[in-house]
């Protein structure tokens, strides 16, 4: 995916609180074998629920979860945990728009990760697309699945509609995507095809 | 302390009461069996004849003035306690015994100053919160309670030799033996210690049955036989004392006071290696109140910059009230730590950078804020989980993994949903969570859990989850509690528990 690679602080946008694709979307990328901080706002929590372990496979690093009481704290956790070098990812679940969260904040954070080599994320459950120094936005939904082999009636593959729309490295673009758990040679994250019509990639209608 | 009931008696209604309060004859009373009887008495009413262990209709025949209150032995108690562990500033043993201190004060002396000024320092200390002490030190604990409560003048310091000499003129009460074996001495005419004591032992040891034998006691009072305290605790981990030369009321002297007393603290650590778990930090205030600071550690830990970062918020919202006199540092709980090699890159190893940021966390927002997930057995899927505390002590097992039929997020707790579904044990079609209608396009299930009637109650109904994938492609796992007609309620009911990613 564009933009990963670098430690930085990437913002994730839900579709929705109740759309808890971006949780996929997000493991999917997460490193594995070093322990996450996870870091959950008290209304964050009561709307979406927390981090259940079964559901994260075996990739998933050891946890540390914090119940911040509010976006200030939530967001203190973070920038304290972007210190430590030995995690592998820091992130934090914000609800709406916090008056704690503005420009200051979220570049203070960009600023820590990069310098500590620690990647974080900044998720926003019915949040607006604010200034903000997070160095990649990606607005991520749920997309409906392609078919399951083994049972037509159940669903399929996780598939997510994933837009980046600001970015600092690269360039904006949405895809359609599953992702592939494990080692195998068709692991990692496929572009799906698309259940509607889209409009053209500017450059490739350019080139025809 | 003589007269501590009385005297804060009157410190509690001192404020209220119109007339000086040392000036009324009030007695305060206890129910005994018949009637009331007296517990202490103000110095007007003792003046008036009343005395504590009367009774009240005998000291109303002698003074119809006297007012009656009840007395408050739970509160005197209460008070002898914290007053106890304001002592353990002139030592960590302090007992407790009937309503008086008792504190070792072997090889201790000299910290203070020689017997005589500790003596001195006790006396001024409990004079200036208001409070009447009695006070002697003796080579044996019986024979400092007997100068203590019998010796006429206080503060009496006892060559070892002396001993006996210092105890002979005293009452044989003093050796603290049960009522009935006092007046039986009193009776033969053994009316001082001095008398007892002159007495053949052997004639005394045939006398009186092995249990009160007052032998026992006059061997206890001469450290003839041992006569351990049992102290309120046992203080054996490192501890640190600092003591200031005046009271400092700013807020910034417990933070301070860290700074001098973590390095030495950790040398001890060092010395034994051990790692501490969890530090303390007592402020001894000049009011007789004691501030307590708490931090732990989710890893054995000896670093003092760490440890230091740790305490420091907690230290600095000690409340100074009219200042401190005084620090005890000390790490209650402790773990073996050897001593571990930093990592090549010079940062230490990485099990105790996250532990060093778990305990930042923790330190800050509360132990109950910063949790991990531990593994339960159970088919319940809220239940095969547990939040523990990020700094509860042993590994638990890793989370088992059951990837795709578990959804990576779960409500606390389950929402009620409404559903329309083809038949009642029938795939789900459409519901309703949170006001908004999701038409179910995709669905499996059911997956069956049944209750753990092992742990739940009789009505606990089973549960069938379904995943179910909406047309926006949003994926959720809603179950449906009970069945028809199992006999366990009404009509079974939805819920949703949880999001797929």
């Amino acid at each position: 995916m564009p933009g990963t690679g670098v430690a930085t602080l990437a913002e994730l946008f839900a579709g929705s609180p109740r759309d808890g694709g971006w949780t996929g979307f997000l493991l999917a990328q997460l490193p594995a074998g070093r322990p996450w901080l996870w870091v959950q706002e008290r209304m964050a929590m009561l709307e979406a629920g927390r981090l259940y372990p079964p559901g994260l496979g075996t990739g998933a690093g050891e946890l540390i979860h914090v119940a911040a009481r509010d976006a200030r704290q939530a967001l203190w956790a973070m920038e304290e945990g972007l210190r430590c070098t030995q995690l592998g990812a820091v992130i934090g679940e914000l609800y709406g728009d916090p008056k704690a969260l503005d420009f200051t904040a979220t570049r203070r954070l960009a600023v820590a990760a990069e310098r500590h080599g620690v990647a974080a994320y900044l998720i926003r459950l019915g949040g607006h697309a604010n200034l903000s120094g997070a160095r990649a936005r990606w607005r991520v939904t749920s997309a409906p699945s392609p078919a399951n082999s083994l049972n037509a009636k159940a669903p399929g593959q996780a598939t997510w509609d994933a837009e980046l729309f600001r970015t600092r490295s690269g360039r904006p673009g949405r895809w359609i995507v599953s992702h592939e758990p494990g080692a195998g040679a068709k692991a990692g994250f496929h572009l799906v095809a698309g259940a509607g019509d889209r409009a053209m990639d500017p450059d490739y209608r350019a080139a025809s | 302390m003589p007269a501590l009931a009385i005297e804060r008696w009157t410190r509690i209604t001192g404020p209220q009461a119109d007339a000086c309060p040392e000036q009324r004859r009030v007695a305060l009373t206890v129910e005994v069996q018949h009637g009331q009887r007296i517990h202490a008495v103000t110095a007007a009413a003792a003046l008036a004849g009343a005395r504590a262990g009367m009774r009240l209709t005998d000291a109303r025949a002698l003074d119809p003035g006297l007012i009656a209150v009840p007395a408050d032995i739970d509160g005197d108690l209460a008070l002898v306690r914290r007053l106890a562990r304001w002592a353990s500033r002139w030592s960590p043993a302090v007992e407790i015994e009937d309503g008086g201190l008792k504190l070792d004060l072997t090889g201790g002396a000299h910290l203070f100053g020689g017997e005589q000024r500790l003596l001195a320092d006790i006396l001024a200390r409990f004079a200036t919160l208001g409070l009447t002490a009695r006070a002697a030190i003796a080579p044996t604990a019986r024979a400092a309670w007997a100068l203590a409560r019998f010796g006429g003048e206080a503060a009496i310091v006892v060559p070892r030799i002396r001993t006996a000499a210092m105890l002979a003129p005293l009452p044989v009460a003093a050796l603290g033996l049960p009522g009935h074996v006092t007046r039986v001495l009193e009776r033969l005419g053994l009316k001082t210690i001095g008398a007892l004591a002159g007495i053949e032992r052997r004639s005394l040891a045939r006398r009186f049955r092995e249990a009160d034998n007052p032998l026992d006691a006059l061997d206890r009072a001469l450290g003839r036989t041992a006569d351990p305290l049992s102290p309120l605790a046992e203080r054996s981990s490192p501890r640190v004392l600092l003591r200031l030369a005046e009271p400092v009321a700013d807020p910034a002297a417990a933070p301070q006071s860290l700074g001098l007393m973590v390095p030495e603290l950790v040398r001890q650590l060092e010395q034994r290696r051990l790692g501490a778990r969890r530090l303390v930090l007592a402020g001894y205030r000049v009011d007789g109140e004691v501030g307590i600071a708490v931090a732990a550690c989710a890893l054995p830990s000896r670093e003092p910059k760490h440890l230091e970062r740790l305490l420091a918020d907690k230290a600095a919202g000690l409340d100074p009230g009219f200042g401190f006199d005084g620090f005890v540092l000390e790490a209650d709980w402790c773990e073996p730590l050897d001593p571990v090699q930093d990592g090549l890159a010079g940062g230490p190893p990485d099990a105790v950078a996250v532990a060093r940021l778990v305990d930042r966390l923790v330190s800050k927002l509360g132990p109950d804020k910063v949790r991990r997930p531990a593994a339960r057995a159970s088919h319940v899927p809220e239940r095969a989980v547990q939040w523990i505390p990020s700094t509860a002590s042993g590994a638990p097992a890793p989370v088992a993994v059951e990837r795709r039929s578990r959804p990576e997020r779960l409500l606390d707790r389950p929402e009620a949903i409404e559903v329309i579904y083809a038949t009642p044990a029938g795939l789900p079609r459409r519901f309703v969570w949170r006001r908004a209608v999701h038409d179910v396009v995709r669905a499996e299930g059911p997956e069956r859990i049944a209750p753990e009637w092992w742990r739940e109650r009789s009505t606990a109904r089973l549960r069938d989850y379904y995943r179910v994938e909406d047309d926006g492609g949003r994926r959720y796992w809603i179950y449906r509690e009970g069945l028809h007609g199992d006999g366990r309620g009404g009509d079974p009911v939805w819920y949703l528990h949880g999001l797929f990613g």
